[in-house]
């Protein structure tokens, strides 16, 4: 018995060393939809505890009251068929905790598939966000920018990711500004984030696309507004930029460090939101033989996992 | 050369040669034993053609022990290539072909097997029938499973692994080596197997129980394996078919799953988890069965609340089917339809709640025995009630976008499926030991492991909890030593160690009580209450010598207790079904022709095809009608089992 109450106080100190664990990546939120997760998650871990103990009391008090060894040997157990009022007791509390979990549940799913909270009124930032085997590629077509593998992005501003895939099924996640989603090659899902606080986030592929899996990782930068439009200006003044042998290059499978360019891929090789027939994009890009300066290739000496600081 | 270059492996390591001279040698091993002690003859009579629903199961059980060591094999190796950051035991390569086939060989070919395995040996008995509906569809059923197991394992000798998950997604699952093929096609042969389990199961218990056995009179094992047969066949056809759509776009070009042309990817992960999801049900159910026969036992109860047991079973069977999509709520099918499934799939922990409780309630007031069976049992309650309400924190779509492909979800499937489904395979295992084999696993080495399996899971699985939501995705081969992942995952290799020495410890078990234990048993060793403790151990070819008269879903209970008189009547002649070496051949067959598929050998492919056609048609007109036991002969036997 000793060995069962001590595999009781394992169990339980790990309920609360969970549930003290605001530090966890996942339940130190930087904006309103992870926020909403963290607090999501809390509330079910909370609950769940709470069932958790109870059948644990349970069990312990039936495996102490009835062993053989405490009862007379003559003891013989009972017929019992079943009791329709504990069994509607048995069913009614499951079904009173499932129907509460399901009206968050539910709520949550439409917060987190709209624009987030707080931030409804501004107009969001739009970022392509495509991955190929095995790296990250972020087109701004607002700023008219493009970046590999890092992603800067301004707080207090809502952000609206579009995402898909070169290749294989892969998922976008940050995970303390909100939760992931598959990009996949067919068309183009989005993800409503955003950040509260500046800092720096570890952004990641979460689903399995193969060898290069394991460091499908970018850095996330957030700052404030003024910042990320000085550091647009920047990119813009010297940046190579973008163009499509460049680009198929870029997807050939392997690992690239960080990358800066001016223009999108998006104009000669755009992302799949329509099916129209012949949307052909136009002979547009002519804007390719100005900027010749400085290319800004950050080697990221694959700063793996880089969590804010 | 060139033809003979597709059979090389394309990631070559040491450990893969050892392994296949391991192989190799143990195949002569084999031969040899089998020649010099002159047991070739034995063996096909008695085991390869064999019909009997007893002897069929136990070549599931063996075939499921053996899978059940590599597969642990195989989680070894990955604990330990992560138990440290930037380790280099395992390259990428390696590490995506290892958890590959870890999944598939642990789902596929251990945990069902398993389950059949129990399904076989014990339904038949507990509803006091002489054998399956269609033995000789059983005989196939398992040389199919069998066949199709080996297939998928010779893969990391010959050609290559898969390497794309167990889940072989579409596109990444692109055939750039054989590994998917080999997915494809040997899954494929097993899985027909297993669908005609589901068919002969059915037909059997509905067909064939004792007079006076009614639905609702049935023990508990027998209706998990209704509901399970029930799923497997509406479950199964949805895999066939996704597999034979993944095989032709692998071999013939189509384009289902592709990136162009009109594919779906996303298609492929629909499909497989339409099926995929019912797959867990069938794994858990049958679990569900043995621990509530065991609960039963070793409370000296009856089961509490019998009909909303076999409600909450039916219930979940319908459930499964309508939660595929939560496998992939972060698809972006968008906030209704992710609503929708949430709620069907925290919908389930009710009826699987109802079944704790009923448990619970089978304990109290109860007289509770632990014997192995039963710590399995009570071990298992509070450890699958974690892995049970963290699926409820899943089914929160929302939240499950934090979750999703992360070690939280790793450590809940496992927290789910090694308490609920290996905790009772291990269990039933010690429980029916003694009735297969007459005599009883040792109870000290059985608590033993019972113990160091659940310690070593806890410490494997509990710390991946917290490295989930510390943002660790599963499937990552490494990682950098600035996340701070290495203390926990170290503990988890540490749990997963204990738990290989808990695994370790079964097979000295068995092998100190075939040498120690004590052969002079009773038929009934636990004192049980349903039908299969009725016959003799070992048990007769027929089962029963003359089939016995229920009264309830307790018919040895009521024997005991209430002056019940199961077995009415004389001795009559048994017919019985005859031995066929068919489904044997019709399987090697199937082997050639799967192996000729995985490597695009057109010619030997169209012959094997033609080959499996041929078996078909000899079956169908071959004249069998099986064969009488006299009533001399089960004078004889019974009067023998009597005096043993």
């Amino acid at each position: 018995m000793k060995l069962k109450m001590a595999l009781f106080a394992i169990m339980m100190s790990i309920v609360t060393v969970l549930t003290g664990c605001e530090q966890l990546t996942v339940l130190d939120p930087k904006g309103p939809q992870a926020e909403r997760l963290a607090s999501d998650i809390m509330l079910t871990m909370l609950m769940m505890a709470g069932i958790v103990i109870v059948v644990f009391v349970m069990l312990v008090i039936m495996l102490v009251k009835y062993r053989a060894s405490k009862q007379p040997a003559d003891y013989e157990p009972p017929h019992i068929e079943g009791n329709p009022w504990v069994e509607g007791i048995l069913v009614g509390i499951p079904v009173l905790i499932v129907a509460f979990l399901s009206i968050v549940s539910v709520q949550s799913n439409y917060i987190v598939e709209s624009a987030p909270q707080g931030y409804e009124d501004k107009e969001p930032l739009v970022v392509y966000a495509s991955s190929s085997n095995w790296k990250w590629h972020f087109s701004y077509p607002e700023e008219d920018i493009e970046t590999v593998n890092y992603l800067y992005i301004p707080t207090d501003r809502p952000l609206e990711f579009r995402l898909y895939s070169h290749g294989p099924i892969t998922s976008f996640w940050i995970p303390q500004l909100g939760g992931q989603k598959y990009a996949m090659n067919a068309h183009v899902t989005k993800l409503h984030l955003a950040a509260d606080v500046e800092g720096e986030y570890m952004g990641r592929n979460a689903n399995f696309s193969g060898e290069g899996f394991a460091e499908n990782q970018f850095d996330v930068t957030a700052m404030s507004q003024k910042e990320f439009d000085e550091w647009v200006e920047e990119v813009k003044e010297t940046a190579e930029p973008i163009n499509e042998a460049k680009f198929e290059e870029l997807l050939e499978p392997g690992h690239l460090g960080r990358m800066t360019f001016t223009g999108t891929h998006l104009e000669f090789s755009p992302a799949p939101e329509h099916h129209h027939e012949g949307d052909k994009y136009e002979e547009e890009h002519n804007h390719s033989d100005e900027h010749h300066s400085a290319s800004r290739k950050e080697s990221s000496d694959r700063k793996h996992m880089n969590y804010n600081e | 050369m060139e033809f003979f270059e597709r059979f090389a492996i394309p990631h070559p390591s040491i450990a893969i040669y050892a392994s296949m001279v391991a192989a190799g040698l143990t195949m002569i091993a084999v031969i040899a034993g089998l020649t010099y002690f002159k047991k070739w003859g034995y063996l096909w009579r008695e085991w390869i053609t064999t019909v009997d629903h007893k002897r069929i199961g136990i070549m599931y059980l063996i075939s499921a022990l053996l899978m059940l060591f590599r597969g642990g094999v195989d989680a070894i190796m990955m604990r330990a290539q992560l138990a440290v950051p930037e380790n280099k035991l395992l390259d990428a390569q390696h590490y995506n072909e290892i958890f590959t086939t870890h999944g598939v060989v642990m789902i596929l070919f251990m945990a069902m097997p398993f389950i059949i395995f129990f399904m076989n040996f014990v339904v038949p008995l507990q509803i006091g029938a002489r054998d399956v509906a269609f033995p000789r569809l059983n005989a196939l059923s398992f040389w199919l499973f069998f066949m199709g197991a080996m297939l998928f394992n010779i893969s990391f000798m010959v050609g290559g692994s898969p390497d794309a998950g167990w889940t072989s997604y579409f596109p990444l699952a692109d055939g750039e080596s054989v590994g998917s093929h080999y997915y494809m096609i040997a899954i494929q042969i097993a899985g027909i197997g297993t669908l005609m389990t589901g068919i002969n199961f059915i037909t059997t218990i509905l067909k064939m129980r004792a007079p006076g056995m009614t639905l609702m009179k049935m023990p508990m094992f027998t209706w998990a394996s209704l509901i399970t047969s029930v799923i497997i066949v509406f479950a199964f056809p949805v895999l066939t078919v996704a597999l034979a759509m993944g095989t032709m776009d692998l071999l013939f070009g189509t384009q289902f799953f592709t990136l162009d042309n009109g594919g779906m990817a996303m298609l492929w992960a629909n499909l497989f988890w339409v099926w995929g999801h019912p797959e867990v049900y069938i794994l858990i159910l049958p679990a569900f069965g043995i621990y509530s026969e065991i609960i039963s036992t070793f409370s000296r109860r009856n089961l509490y609340g019998y009909k909303s047991m076999v409600g909450s079973m039916v219930l979940i069977s319908l459930l499964s089917f309508v939660v595929w999509a939560h496998h992939f709520f972060t698809m972006g099918q968008g906030a209704f339809a992710n609503s929708i499934f949430s709620i069907t799939t925290m919908a389930i922990a009710v009826p699987t709640g109802v079944k704790i409780f009923n448990w619970l309630l089978t304990l109290w007031k109860g007289k509770i025995e632990f014997t192995t069976p039963m710590l399995y049992s009570t071990l298992f309650i509070p450890l699958f009630t974690l892995g049970g309400v963290t699926g409820v924190m899943l089914a929160m779509s929302a939240a499950d976008y934090q979750y999703h492909n992360t070690m939280f979800l790793v450590a809940h499937f496992h927290n789910v499926i090694i308490p609920g489904v290996v905790f009772a395979m291990l269990a039933g295992l010690t429980f029916y030991w003694p009735k297969m084999f007459g005599f009883m696993l040792n109870e000290k080495i059985g608590k033993w492991t019972a113990w160091l399996l659940s310690i070593g899971f806890l410490l494997a699985f509990m710390p991946m909890y917290v490295t989930g939501l510390d943002g660790q995705a599963r499937r990552m081969y490494t990682y950098s030593e600035s996340t701070g992942f290495g203390p926990l995952n170290m503990v988890s290799f540490i749990g997963a160690a204990i738990m290989a020495v808990g695994f370790v410890l079964i097979v000295y078990n068995i092998y100190y009580s075939v040498r120690y234990a004590s052969r002079d048993i009773s038929a009934d060793p636990w004192d049980a209450r349903t039908l299969e403790w009725a016959t003799h151990t070992p048990v007769p070819e027929y089962n029963f010598a003359i089939t016995p008269e229920v009264a309830s879903s307790e018919a040895l209970w009521d024997v005991k207790k209430k002056d019940h008189v199961l077995f009415k009547g004389d001795y009559e002649k048994i017919h019985m079904p005859n031995n066929s070496g068919v489904p044997f051949i019709m399987s090697c067959i199937f082997f050639a022709w799967g192996f000729s598929l995985v490597f695009s050998l057109w010619i030997p492919a169209i012959i094997t095809t033609i080959g499996i056609f041929v078996c078909m048609t000899l079956r169908s007109f071959e004249k069998d009608h099986g064969h009488y036991i006299s009533v001399k002969e089960i004078e004889d036997t019974e009067s023998e089992l009597r005096g043993a």
